[in-house]
């Protein structure tokens, strides 16, 4: 009981610092709908057979992913800056249980992203929003928020000994978008990619909720997206608690 | 004499300054790789959308980057100098204005000269595209013409960075519109007529379009007209860049408003 309070007033807490920002809120609503225009211009010039609200769908989870990348890269880095990094290293609670709210925050900020560009689809360029399984559907988005925010726990984990991490963050950004599927079907990826595209939580969610909005019952697919969010959790924790005992035995948590 | 060595010294040296952190832990990862992913990710959407060929995407998301250095780090010598509070040292000197600005901006097109460049020539193998070898060197010159004009709008970047906080948003709020906007993804004609008329007169529009001809095999005669449209494009967005720049410097000093943004 006392780690969901942890949980909950941290994601709270955390979602009410990120939308004080201009950067995290803002940019992180229109960011994506530049993208989301072009692919809707080119899906619309185009010759392909996909519906737009295909690429509607797969923009408005861009979103997502585009505002968990940079901010959670640069997470640690951020608490350095406020002078606030010691202070969550030496409560009682698990440090994972202080900083998975904060990157669950970060994602949950691209749910604004991603209601504004199926509108930006709906009233510019006339896509429906049509959705074949609403169960489904609204269980799939806070399966993906929750499974992207668990991939960004685990980079804010990888990137703490960097000093400018918010730069690998920020050029995970393209990657992620293009070996997740989100616009590009990954039948067209080369068949090495595959696999990578296998162990990335957000190719789950995009499937989930593509599949619960255009064919049908995605829960196989909700499940696999909770399913590696669940590994990339079990991870971060395993590697916050070395990074940790080797910042702390080292002296180096506060150095930037 | 004095005008000149704050143009050139005074150019590099605020470079320098402002951009120590620009280290190979993020000039790489942020001017290297995401520029290859950039056009790796809009060559496969074209692929799934059907609509352009591969050098398409290739060459106009290889110009289109040199928007990032160039917008960002002009925003970023306005910025920069607040946070490392020099700004007010900067403005008080009796240097005229438009050598110190201008000169700042010298470096910042030149990186974004190159940004582009490797961009275009490390994309172009990647996804292997071919681009005729005597189309290279014009092509060259076309990047540094639409780093120039990119780097003009830059300048009206670093002048409302003089009055606001956050920088950033607005570099890539500029940023997205060039992507947009500059027929770097969706072809001009494409575009519903307001946003072609729009794209006519931002810069990298007529500077892709030129790369794009060079690329196929025409002469550099054949492209002057692009070429010539993308440099006054620039000249004319530095020009009220610096303007704009006068304007929120005074506006910024009389409302004591210059470290506090």
């Amino acid at each position: 009981m006392r780690i969901l309070r942890v949980l909950a007033y941290g994601w709270l807490f955390r979602m009410k610092m990120l939308m004080r920002s201009s950067f995290n809120s803002w940019l992180g609503v229109l960011y994506p709908l530049f993208f989301a225009t072009i692919a809707f211009f080119m899906f619309r010039s185009g010759a392909s057979s996909k519906p737009l609200l295909y690429s509607s769908l797969g923009a408005a989870v861009m979103g997502i992913w585009s505002n968990t990348a940079t901010p959670a890269g640069s997470a640690l880095a951020q608490e350095r800056w406020h002078g606030t990094l010691e202070l969550e290293v030496a409560a009682p609670v698990h440090f994972a249980l202080i900083l998975l709210p904060l990157t669950i925050a970060m994602a949950a900020i691209g749910i604004y992203s991603m209601v504004a560009t199926l509108l930006w689809g709906w009233i510019a360029f006339g896509i429906p929003l049509h959705i074949t399984d609403p169960v489904a559907f609204v269980l799939a988005v806070p399966a993906t928020v929750a499974s992207i925010g668990a991939l960004g726990f685990v980079l804010a984990v990888l990137f703490v000994r960097f000093r400018q991490a918010w730069a690998l963050g920020n050029m995970l950004e393209y990657p992620v978008w293009l070996i997740a599927g989100f616009l590009v079907p990954l039948s067209l990826l080369p068949s090495w990619v595959r696999p990578i595209s296998w162990l990335l939580a957000p190719t789950w969610g995009i499937r989930a909720i593509r599949g619960a909005a255009l064919s049908g019952p995605s829960y196989g697919d909700i499940g696999m997206a909770l399913a590696v969010g669940a590994a990339y959790v079990v991870l971060g924790i395993l590697l916050v608690h070395r990074a940790l005992h080797a910042a702390r035995a080292k002296g180096t948590l506060s150095l930037t | 004499m004095t005008s000149v060595r704050v143009f050139f010294v005074g150019g590099l040296i605020s470079f320098r300054a402002l951009f120590g952190w620009l280290n190979p832990w993020v000039y790489i990862p942020s001017f290297l790789v995401a520029p290859i992913f950039q056009i790796l990710l809009f060559v496969y959407i074209g692929r799934s959308a059907k609509l352009q060929s591969d050098s398409f995407y290739v060459i106009g998301n290889g110009l289109q980057y040199a928007a990032i250095p160039c917008l960002f780090a002009m925003a970023n010598t306005i910025a920069g100098e607040r946070n490392q509070q020099t700004l007010g040292y900067i403005l008080i000197t009796p240097a005229r204005r438009l050598p110190l600005f201008l000169g700042r901006a010298i470096p910042v097109a030149l990186n974004g000269f190159v940004v582009a460049l490797f961009a275009l020539v490390v994309g172009s193998a990647i996804v292997g595209t071919h681009i005729a070898a005597s189309g290279y060197a014009p092509i060259a010159g076309v990047i540094v013409v639409s780093a120039l004009a990119c780097t003009g709008l830059g300048l009206i970047n670093a002048a409302v960075g003089l009055v606001t906080r956050e920088t950033a948003v607005l570099s890539n709020i500029l940023f997205g519109g060039l992507l947009v906007l500059s027929g770097a993804n969706v072809p001009v004609h494409d575009l519903p007529i307001v946003l072609r008329q729009i794209s006519e007169g931002i810069p990298l529009t007529h500077g892709i379009a030129a790369a794009r001809r060079l690329a196929a095999g025409s002469s550099f005669s054949s492209v002057l007209g692009l070429v010539g449209a993308e440099a006054l494009i620039g000249l004319a967005y530095a020009a009220v860049g610096y303007l704009l720049i006068r304007g929120t410097e005074t506006l910024s000093r009389r409302r004591a408003t210059l470290e506090r943004a």
